[in-house]
């Protein structure tokens, strides 16, 4: 059974009389260890087919299951529940609480799922020093640098042990450099047997990925494997 | 789910919500203490009127006690007067009270253990061979029956028996701090003093009732009724008659009975009011009671209003901060928050916001409640149920003013609130 299962997935918008058809009728299949990006220029549905994946959004149509979940009977309870179990997401701009240490943002999915709070610490910890940011837990967002940052988010989307990390242009806020040292990272989670999905329109970010679906128009225009990246 | 872990996902939550109500607090120091200033604005003026009522109802209940318990008095003036003064004319036409009405009442009240027959006489100058006293000593015309139905002790010497009232004996007895200040070597008893110029001798002191609010309680001297009335003649104001109950059962129906002889007495129709005034210690702080009623009542309504007024200020704020904080609340929605999540959250910041608000407001009114106490030199009051119930209230206020803009934070759309700039 794959990791994720999209069967015939329509997802329209009402934009004042006109429906956009965000996607339209597409399935795909993802397996569990499998590294993913998703590519297509803006308004090819490649960010609805994230917030679909991610469990943000239900599909107007269509079959979702995510770890044999059916994502899309689910109502919104049941939705945070599984993002908060199954998914961790990284953002372009990081999404990281402002006011609060790398530490309490690392901490905050293992909050909502009512982990004790010796255990929450304990676990938060680890994962930060899973993505070298031992000595940096106490630092506010903005006492760290761009690739810290994203680090933390990292972390943060690593925290709850989730089947599926969820990456949205991780590397659109980050210098060339930066962004190759995020890259390496997710490189060494694949290798450690993580699912990633990675959405960007970068075709060097791209390449890192084993797999490559191009979206178009709502529609899947192509998914090919590719050897291992570079680096 | 055990319950173990239940409890844990609830004190994670409210941890986390309370954490995230102070730092979002502290970020913004100067809208959180603007917004929390007509909450502390309107718990003040309800804790700090509180507190003075308090004081002040301390402070009458100190003086009105002077009456022992059982123990009721007639007079024809009431006491004590809360409010409009315009029954003055109706309590001037009255019959006084003199003392063979006194007598009469003596002689027919049976369930009264105790009846005494007072009349307070100017105040005089009172000289010894030691001392002399400034021409302000209360001077008491008090028959037997006095001292018990007043509660009063002797600490020497004796109290008046029925031949010093009889014959009008020119006899004294000293309330206690007056004893000590103009017979400062030793007992004054058997001694004599001088009254305006006129021998009397001490029979007896009084044991000390301690020093009390607004003067000694103890400055006075007492002489037979009768002789006072002889040499000075009935006052203006008239007698006044104190009854002692057989005991606390018997209160009720004693007054009855005391009351049914001052009518007859006083030939007052049936059905017409009483041509006297009845009170005891209770009455009157009945009485004082009722008279605060009505501030109280306009205190807790305009604070009311007040808080009213700084709840839509807190909705306000709140408003604002669900509007600033859309990306947070994204971000959280992502993490796995659920919608009641996000909600309690939010009015947790409420109740937070308020309840800052509300204890320095109950603080700052305890404070200046008892700055009364401190100049009538009464010990302070804390009006713990007011406290309580004004912190209750203020969290009420931000559940109120906190739910709808809680509400609007929970139903935000976590893909929009997420790209949110």
């Amino acid at each position: 059974m794959s990791l994720i299962h999209l069967r015939n997935i329509s997802r329209c918008y009402q934009m004042g009389a006109e429906t956009i058809h965000a996607l339209r009728d597409v399935s795909l299949e993802i397996q569990r260890g499998e590294y993913v990006a998703i590519m297509g220029p803006s308004g090819s549905g490649k960010s609805t087919l994230m917030n679909l994946i991610g469990c943000l959004d239900t599909p107007t149509a269509g079959h979702y299951e995510l770890n044999g979940a059916n994502v899309s009977e689910m109502d919104d309870n049941q939705l945070a529940e599984i993002r908060n179990r199954e998914i961790g997401f990284v953002f372009q701009t990081f999404n990281l609480l402002s006011r609060s240490n790398a530490l309490h943002n690392v901490e905050l999915p293992l909050i909502y799922n009512g982990m004790a709070m010796e255990q929450r610490r304990r676990v938060a910890l680890d994962a930060l020093a899973q993505v070298g940011l031992a000595d940096r837990v106490h630092h506010k967002p903005n006492e760290l640098s761009g690739g810290q940052r994203q680090r933390v988010a990292v972390a943060r989307a690593l925290v709850n042990k989730p089947s599926l990390l969820l990456a949205d242009e991780p590397t659109g806020n980050l210098d060339s450099r930066t962004g190759a040292e995020i890259m390496t990272l997710f490189e060494e989670l694949s290798r450690k047997g993580n699912t990633l999905v990675l959405v960007t329109h970068e075709e060097d970010i791209a390449k890192h990925a084993r797999r490559i679906i191009r979206l178009r128009d709502g529609l899947i225009a192509s998914d090919e494997k590719q050897a291992a990246g570079p680096g | 789910m055990n319950s173990r872990r239940n409890w844990s996902f609830f004190f994670a939550e409210l941890h986390e919500s309370f954490s995230m109500a102070l730092t979002a607090l502290t970020a913004h120091k100067l809208r959180s203490a603007l917004t929390l200033l007509g909450v502390l604005i309107g718990v003040f003026s309800i804790i700090v009127v509180m507190t003075a009522m308090r004081v002040l109802e301390r402070n009458v209940e100190n003086n009105l006690s002077q009456l022992g318990s059982r123990t009721f008095a007639i007079q024809k003036w009431p006491e004590v007067q809360f409010g409009n003064n315009s029954d003055w004319e109706k309590y001037w036409r009255r019959k006084n009270i003199t003392l063979e009405l006194g007598e009469t009442v003596e002689k027919k009240a049976t369930l009264a253990s105790a009846v005494g027959i007072e009349g307070t006489f100017w105040g005089g100058q009172i000289q010894t061979r030691y001392a002399k006293t400034a021409p302000t000593v209360q001077l008491l015309g008090e028959t037997t029956g006095s001292f018990e139905a007043r509660n009063w002790t002797v600490e020497e010497g004796r109290i008046f028996n029925d031949n010093d009232v009889d014959d009008a004996r020119d006899v004294c007895v000293l309330g206690a701090a007056l004893a000590k200040s103009i017979f400062p070597f030793g007992s004054p008893v058997g001694n004599e003093l001088k009254i305006n110029g006129i021998n009397y001798n001490v029979v007896g002191v009084l044991a000390s009732k301690g020093a009390s609010l607004g003067g000694n309680q103890d400055n006075f001297v007492i002489v037979p009724l009768t002789t006072a009335l002889n040499r000075y003649g009935l006052r203006w104001n008239g007698l006044g008659i104190l009854v002692q109950a057989r005991t606390s059962a018997v209160y009720a129906d004693c007054e009855e009975q005391v009351r049914g002889i001052l009518r007859a007495a006083r030939k007052v129709r049936p059905g017409a009011a009483d041509d006297f005034e009845l009170f005891s210690n209770d009455s009157l702080i009945e009485q004082f009671d009722k008279f605060t009623r009505a501030v109280r009542i306009g205190v807790v309504v305009v604070s009311s209003i007040a808080l009213l007024a700084a709840g839509v200020g807190i909705m306000n704020i709140m408003l604002v901060s669900v509007t600033e904080r859309t990306r947070e609340i994204g971000v959280r929605r992502a993490v796995g928050a659920k919608r009641r999540n996000i909600m309690g959250q939010f009015i947790m910041e409420a109740v937070v916001l308020c309840e800052i608000g509300g204890v320095i407001g109950v603080v700052l009114g305890i404070l200046g409640g008892n700055i009364l106490a401190w100049f009538m030199k009464v010990p302070p009051a804390v009006p713990v149920d007011w406290s309580v119930l004004g912190l209750l209230i203020c969290s009420i206020v931000g559940v109120i003013f906190g739910t709808y803009p809680a509400y609007k934070a929970a139903n935000l759309d976590p893909i929009e609130s997420l790209r949110y700039e």
